[in-house]
């Protein structure tokens, strides 16, 4: 498995394969498959693509260290930027296409609507990790500051569950769902650093230097 | 000990060549039969209604959106799920409603009784959510006020409840969901006295469907849509307001009066404009939905903001 992915086609098929939940909202758009309310229907499905990427990368590196494959490792940095990307794509279509760039009122949802204020702010803190996700930014930082940062992601995630809990108007099924994910996973972290354990620490040494930087950028410090 | 039995099988009993031969192409053309149904919506019957003064120089909002875009619980989470299980859950014959409170014909009536002594008109009302879309409907029904008076309500009858069927065979949504069922909305007697106020048993010439509250519902266009109780089973006249089914659910945000009203918001949704489905841009929401001129006067001496 681990030198599976390591294969050189393994990071475009991943890439690949996370375009896929924007390749089906953007059919569907287009066939007319997104029912009576389009713009609602695709601004939703973006924000539950977002949410589950922001769980899939927050899986990498407990899913690394219980599997012991490092080769996971490779792909938390692209798939942190997915999370990006969608919440990106349903920021916009919210301000593009639900309000029609009506900034006035953009600003008074975000003032007023408490789910809508912890979705921004979300959104906004998602704005450094973005930024400093290259390995120029990492090296500049240094690791013990990139950590520090990127732990960013410990409030980010819970604020986008919330986020969602709170817009839903009474079939809570899914954000319980998202919730007890994101417990799991942080509380697998919590449990790991009680341990003593760095749980960024490389399992395998011969990592090349930009796969090491994407999963263990304090190590290289 | 059916199973153990091998049955005897006489010879009349066996089925013809051509019966047989008949039959593959029965079933070639069921096939291809329930193809078809599946591209097209399930039909709905016929039902002839006089026109209406209540209309509205507006687009109506498409049949397949009126049908296929729903809100009801009882058949579902999503916006799709009441048009998907509906038709096949739900029977709505026979059906009666139960009259009961504070009313002097009080008792059990069946639906060709309640709806039968009254002209069946068509009147196009705008309908908008809580949850900031609208729709323009082609509804057929009769005035609520004319139905109620049939069943005098006394002097002590201020509200008028209504509930919706409870039957979790025909209604799966409720064998899943945790509310207390029966859903439970209900207006203030002149409320529903108001000419507006219609007792729905139809759209688009057509009977209404499972998922728009068959077979009969209520339809009262200047309050947000979950007033609109579907599928009613029950009418009770009662002295005190009753507690609805969202006001137990979340008080913080559904009001018992509910009215549309741009000018107060609910706590996720800006009640100032709505999508109208069908269209891209946002309209502005009217207060009353529109209908200010026919029901103002209903709430002149009410304080709107502290009674949403």
């Amino acid at each position: 498995m681990d030198a599976l992915l390591r294969r050189r086609w393994a990071k475009p098929v991943i890439f690949a394969l996370c375009l896929l939940p924007l390749a089906w909202l953007g059919w569907r758009g287009a066939t007319f498959g997104l029912g009576a309310n389009p713009i609602e229907a695709l601004i939703r499905g973006l924000g539950d693509w977002a949410l589950r990427f922001v769980l899939i990368a927050l899986a990498v590196t407990p899913l690394r260290q219980i599997t012991g494959i490092a080769a996971i490792g490779r792909f938390r940095r692209m798939l942190g930027l997915f999370a990006f990307f969608y919440v990106t794509m349903h920021l916009l279509s919210y301000i593009g296409l639900d309000q029609f760039f009506d900034w006035s009122a953009i600003g008074r949802e975000i003032v007023k609507r408490r789910y809508i204020t912890i979705g921004m702010t979300a959104a906004v803190l998602l704005i450094p990790l973005a930024v400093t996700s290259t390995d120029t930014m990492m090296r500049r930082l240094g690791g013990r500051r990139w950590r520090g940062l990127h732990r960013l992601v410990y409030v980010i995630a819970p604020l986008g569950v919330t986020h969602h809990w709170m817009m839903v108007k009474a079939d809570i099924t899914e954000p319980a769902l998202h919730a007890l994910i994101l417990s799991l996973l942080l509380g697998w972290r919590m449990v790991a650093a009680r341990k003593g354990k760095r749980h960024n620490r490389p399992s395998a040494p011969s990592e090349s230097p930009p796969c090491a930087a994407s999963s263990s950028p304090s190590s290289r410090s | 000990m059916l199973l153990l039995t091998s049955p005897r099988i006489r010879e009349h009993e066996i089925t013809d060549r051509s019966v047989y031969l008949d039959r593959r192409r029965f079933l070639a053309l069921g096939a291809a039969g329930a193809l078809a149904m599946a591209a097209l919506p399930a039909r709905a019957a016929p039902l002839a209604a006089a026109k209406s003064g209540f209309t509205l120089a507006e687009t109506l909002t498409t049949k397949e959106a009126v049908t296929g875009y729903n809100n009801f619980i009882e058949l579902g989470n999503s916006k799709e799920a009441p048009a998907q299980l509906g038709p096949a859950y739900f029977r709505p014959q026979p059906w009666s409603v139960s009259v009961d409170g504070e009313c002097a014909k009080p008792g059990t009536i069946a639906f060709e009784d309640l709806v039968s002594p009254h002209k069946l008109e068509e009147r196009i009302y705008r309908m908008r959510c809580v949850e900031a879309w609208s729709m323009v409907i082609p509804w057929i029904g009769i005035p609520l006020a004319d139905v109620i008076k049939r069943f005098e309500p006394n002097s002590k009858a201020k509200y008028v409840e209504f509930n919706t069927l409870v039957d979790p065979e025909r209604l799966p949504g409720q064998r899943f969901s945790m509310y207390d069922w029966p859903y439970v909305e209900a207006l203030r007697l002149d409320e529903a006295m108001n000419p507006l106020a219609l007792l729905a048993v139809g759209l688009y010439g057509e009977e209404l469907r499972p998922q728009n509250g068959a077979p009969i519902r209520l339809v009262v266009p200047w309050k947000y849509g979950f007033k609109s109780v579907k599928s009613i089973v029950r009418i009770r006249f009662t002295e005190t307001a009753p507690r609805t089914t969202w006001m137990r659910i979340a008080p913080k945000e559904y009001g018992f009066y509910a009215n549309v009203n741009p000018e107060v918001d609910h706590p996720r949704w800006s009640q100032g404009s709505e999508r109208r489905i069908g269209e891209f841009l946002r309209r502005k929401t009217l207060p009353f939905n529109g209908y200010a001129e026919q029901v103002a006067g209903l709430y002149s001496s009410l304080d709107l903001v502290a009674n949403f």
